[in-house]
């Protein structure tokens, strides 16, 4: 009885997180502009997305910076995990604050603060100011994996590194890197999905010289109905679930 | 040639620590103490802000019409705050008594469609809330109602979009908050007579309030500022404090008015926060949230 | 133990997780007012006996009767039994008082009473004063009371311990170890314990069970497994022991046989019969065995001759590994001499190995459960 509870409920939560992605996929093979009911299975509407160069051109934007986001995030913040796990220095716990304030701010209240920064800088709105802000706000999550990891540790660990003579750096590439990789990759994976993801913090730090999906999606759908973001949609499913099948082996075969 | 050690140690550690201060310092505090300037500044078409200092923009937030704003984005918002908690409770309860690779799965499942950005994903509500959408044909195809019933830009859609959005970000926390949580505690109080219901209150709930504190900390604050899941499924009114301060910034460019929306929420976030703390020392641990690590 | 009578009775238990059996056809009767402790290797089946008895798990098949009641449909918050966890269990979002007193209070007893009882389960284990702690506050000795204060409270009619003192650091554990069997005769309830370790075992029990593969392998008092090992599992998981492979050679008296040990003869008493040309197995526990200087003895006597390879002083004895001509290795353990405080071995010293007659034990050989 609760046995059948516990699925019905777990079935019904996947339901309604994977129902409007299944109507999406559902309605870039259908013939109908509207897709309110079948009439007819074809490719069209992927054609129509090859030729909108502005769509493709946004969903490249989209893919670059969730890519270089997610590297340059995974990269700083494994260091500042670091920074915070082993060395003691003014401010840290004031780093370790901003880095919680991060992570708990609502997207909106952090938006707001890099346009009031990048504006008050006399920075153009676009590529960099949209990465610098991607990078920032997947920083603490990719801190607090890392974190989590290298607290694991054996203490005597790094210990046993000193004493056989290795300098911080050399321990560094040599132990800490090759030991969290595991937890560098979760953290680049999680911030490359939250960067895909993301809405309200692109919509107000980038241009019209650097459209990215959301933006363009959004004006697009706001009045009317768009096939072509149908077909865009069930490409990203598609290429997400591609990508997770070569990470798991990629991740299998480094643990075997 | 080789490089005396102590000089590398130094300066790789030096290296370190300056990037983290230096980057939190521009990008996380640099923001906010600019934010919390502008919104004590006068607006003005040219510049933006100016001085001289006034407090205009929070009296504004004061003002009847925002006023509204403000307390239908706190209705929206714990509405659907409350259904994630109803969902994600029980859903996170059950993933955390699964067997760790199943979990690992289930768990993906639930953040794969995050790839598909959840302005798509909140578009694709729409095709299923509308007149003629697949909820409406279903029910009037099946003659269980006549006429299609309005659901999109409804309070009502803009409800079940903002929890579809969220939901994975209540779950997440309370999993954390039910790993955690022995099960040799429940079964303690088992042992010692209690009952279901009895074990619910006095065990279960106090021991994961951390993480249904942090689960609706980190849903209730973003609801408010989701503008998109208002626009498309609520229609053009301004429904959620996002709205509002979207509006401020980019389309009005009232800055000073718009930062202080900002701020406002900001102190609320401060005050949410400390229920947070409260919790965990109730529960005589750190972190749900992994902030202790911080 | 003041009297026999049967207060926990398992009737042929059948456990599985998945396709294996944890515990097949398994009984046991537990005595009203013992001391009982479950021991066995991890995976041998004792938690799950333990869990079968307080309600955490349900049996395949079979009965579990306490007082003559059958409790297998009670669920684990109505019977009459209470366990302290391995890892103690304590609510941490309780203080102590709020602890012990959590089963009263879900029980709907009055708060007078709940308080009275408290205090006088806080007494039991000496943590008078500690009422307003916050498990956190506590040390592992400290928090290792409260559980089973938290279980006395409820007066159980059985107690559950379940590796309850493997936490604590090993002064700490005998020190338990002994006010555990005081508070148990205090109060007159059955203990069931289970443990892996074997001298916590002897030490506080009564009657010991010992498990392997989720079977009963000996049910006896302390002295019964430790000197009498039914079989060879028994043997080797309790304390150390020195196996000698022999073939029995003829019945010289009653129960009494001539047996074969390498070439040569010795006598051995067995509590069973035996057949001509049987292999048993004979057991020597280390300080049974007598060591001897080899130039004090004939070289004809017959015996086992060896050298000492390595030897350790502990204190209260001398530990000698010694290793026969024939290849096979022995630990003794003798305690020293009042004559002889000195008396030690040279490594390499050739000695002489026997055994008063009498205080070998034999087990029939194959079965090593």
């Amino acid at each position: 009885m609760t046995r059948i509870f516990k699925a019905l409920l777990l079935l019904l939560v996947f339901v309604y997180l994977y129902a409007p992605i299944a109507v999406l996929v559902v309605n870039s093979f259908n013939q109908s502009k509207y897709g309110y009911k079948w009439s007819g299975f074809s490719w069209k509407w992927y054609q129509k997305l090859w030729q909108n160069d502005a769509l493709i051109t946004a969903f490249n934007h989209s893919i670059t910076i969730a890519f270089l986001a997610a590297t340059a995030a995974a990269m700083i913040g494994t260091l500042m995990a670091l920074a915070i796990y082993r060395y003691r220095f003014r401010l840290k716990k004031a780093a370790s604050s901003a880095l919680f304030v991060v992570m708990m701010s609502p997207d909106i209240v952090l938006a707001i603060s890099f346009l009031v920064l990048f504006v008050a800088l006399g920075m153009q709105l676009g590529f960099w100011t949209l990465l610098l802000a991607h990078i920032t706000f997947c920083l603490p999550f990719v801190v607090v994996t890392v974190y989590a990891q290298l607290k694991g540790f054996d203490d005597h660990l790094l210990e046993a590194a000193q004493d056989l003579g290795v300098n911080e750096w050399g321990m560094f590439r040599t132990i800490l890197l090759p030991l969290l990789l595991p937890s560098i990759l979760a953290s680049w994976l999680l911030s490359f999905t939250l960067s895909l993801d993301d809405v309200i913090i692109s919509s107000f730090v980038t241009g019209p010289d650097y459209e990215v999906l959301p933006i363009r999606v959004f004006s697009m759908v706001k009045v009317g109905v768009s096939p072509e973001v149908n077909v865009l949609a069930t490409l990203l499913l598609l290429i997400s679930i591609l990508s997770l099948i070569v990470f798991s082996l990629l991740v299998r075969r480094k643990s075997l | 040639m080789t490089w005396p050690n102590v000089g590398i140690a130094l300066s790789f550690r030096q290296t370190v620590i300056s990037l983290t201060l230096g980057w939190l310092a521009l990008m996380v505090v640099a923001p906010h103490a600019l934010v919390l300037m502008t919104s004590v500044m006068t607006p003005n078409s040219e510049h933006l802000a100016v001085w001289p200092l006034t407090f205009d923009g929070y009296l504004k937030v004061m003002q009847p019409i925002y006023f509204d704003v403000f307390f239908q984005s706190l209705w929206l918002s714990g509405v659907a705050t409350l259904f994630c908690l109803l969902i994600g409770y029980p859903f996170a309860y059950v993933l955390a008594k699964q067997p760790p690779w199943l979990r690992t799965v289930l768990l993906v499942l639930m953040m794969l469609p995050f790839w598909t950005n959840s302005l798509i994903r909140t578009y694709a509500m729409k095709l299923i809330l509308g007149k003629k959408g697949i909820i409406n044909t279903a029910l009037v195809g099946s003659g269980i109602i006549e006429k299609p019933i309005t659901m999109l830009y409804t309070e009502f859609a803009v409800i079940v979009g903002l929890v579809y959005i969220l939901l994975p970000f209540m779950v997440l926390p309370l999993m954390a908050s039910f790993e955690k949580l022995s099960n040799e505690l429940v079964e303690a109080s088992r042992d010692l007579g209690a009952n279901g219901v009895q074990r619910f209150f006095t065990i279960l709930l106090p021991l994961t309030a951390p993480g249904i504190v942090a689960g609706c900390l980190i849903v209730f604050l973003p609801a408010m500022g989701m503008f998109y899941v208002a626009d498309l499924l609520g229609g053009a009114k301004n429904l959620l404090l996002g709205n509002v301060i979207k509006n401020q910034f980019l389309v009005v460019r009232d800055w000073p008015f718009g930062s202080a929306f900002s701020i406002t929420l900001i102190v609320m976030m401060a005050g949410l926060l400390w229920v947070y703390a409260l919790a965990n020392r109730f529960v005589q641990r750190q972190g749900g949230l992994d902030d202790e690590n911080l | 133990m003041t009297d026999n009578n049967v207060l926990l009775s398992l009737r042929n238990i059948i456990k599985r997780f998945g396709p294996q059996d944890v515990l097949s056809e398994f009984s046991l009767d537990i005595y009203d007012g013992e001391f009982f402790t479950i021991l066995g290797p991890s995976g041998c089946g004792k938690t799950t006996v333990l869990r079968l008895i307080a309600g955490f798990e349900d049996a395949d098949d079979g009965k579990i009767m306490l007082d003559g009641q059958d409790i297998a449909g009670i669920s684990a918050e109505r019977r009459p039994v209470n366990t302290v966890f391995q890892s103690y269990a304590l609510f941490p979002h309780m203080n102590v008082a709020d602890n012990v007193g959590y089963g009263l209070r879900m029980a709907g007893v009055a708060k007078a009473d709940i308080k009275q009882r408290v205090s006088e389960a806080l007494a039991v284990v000496e943590l008078k004063g500690f009422e307003l702690r916050k498990p956190h506050q506590l040390s592992g000795g400290q928090k290792q009371r409260v559980a089973i204060a938290r279980a006395i409270v409820m007066k159980p009619k059985v107690l559950l311990l379940d590796e309850s003192l493997s936490a604590l650091d090993h002064k700490l554990r005998q020190q338990m170890q002994m006010e555990l069997k005081q508070i148990q005769r205090q109060l007159g309830i059955t203990f069931v314990y289970v443990t892996h370790d074997q001298e916590e075992a002897l030490s506080m029990s009564d009657r010991v069970l010992v498990m392997n593969h989720g079977q009963a392998q000996q049910i006896g008092s302390p002295r019964e497994i430790y000197e009498a090992p039914r079989n060879m599992f028994v043997a080797s998981f309790i304390g150390e022991i020195n196996v000698f492979d022999a073939t029995v050679v003829s019945e010289t008296a009653e129960l009494t046989y001539q047996v074969d040990i390498n070439g040569v003869a010795k006598t051995a008493h067995a509590e069973f019969r035996l057949e001509p040309g049987e292999a048993v197995h004979v057991l020597l526990r280390p300080e049974d065995l007598r060591i001897e200087y080899i130039e004090d003895q004939p070289s004809d006597e017959q015996g086992f001759l060896g050298k000492v390879l390595e030897r350790s002083y502990t204190g209260k004895t001398l530990d000698s590994l010694i290793e026969l001509d024939c290849g096979k290795q022995l630990r003794s353990s003798e305690f020293f001499n009042e004559d002889d405080p000195s008396f030690d071995y040279r490594i390499n010293q050739r000695v002489w190995v026997s055994w008063i007659d009498g205080w070998e034990h034999v087990v029939k050989a194959g079965e090593l459960s």
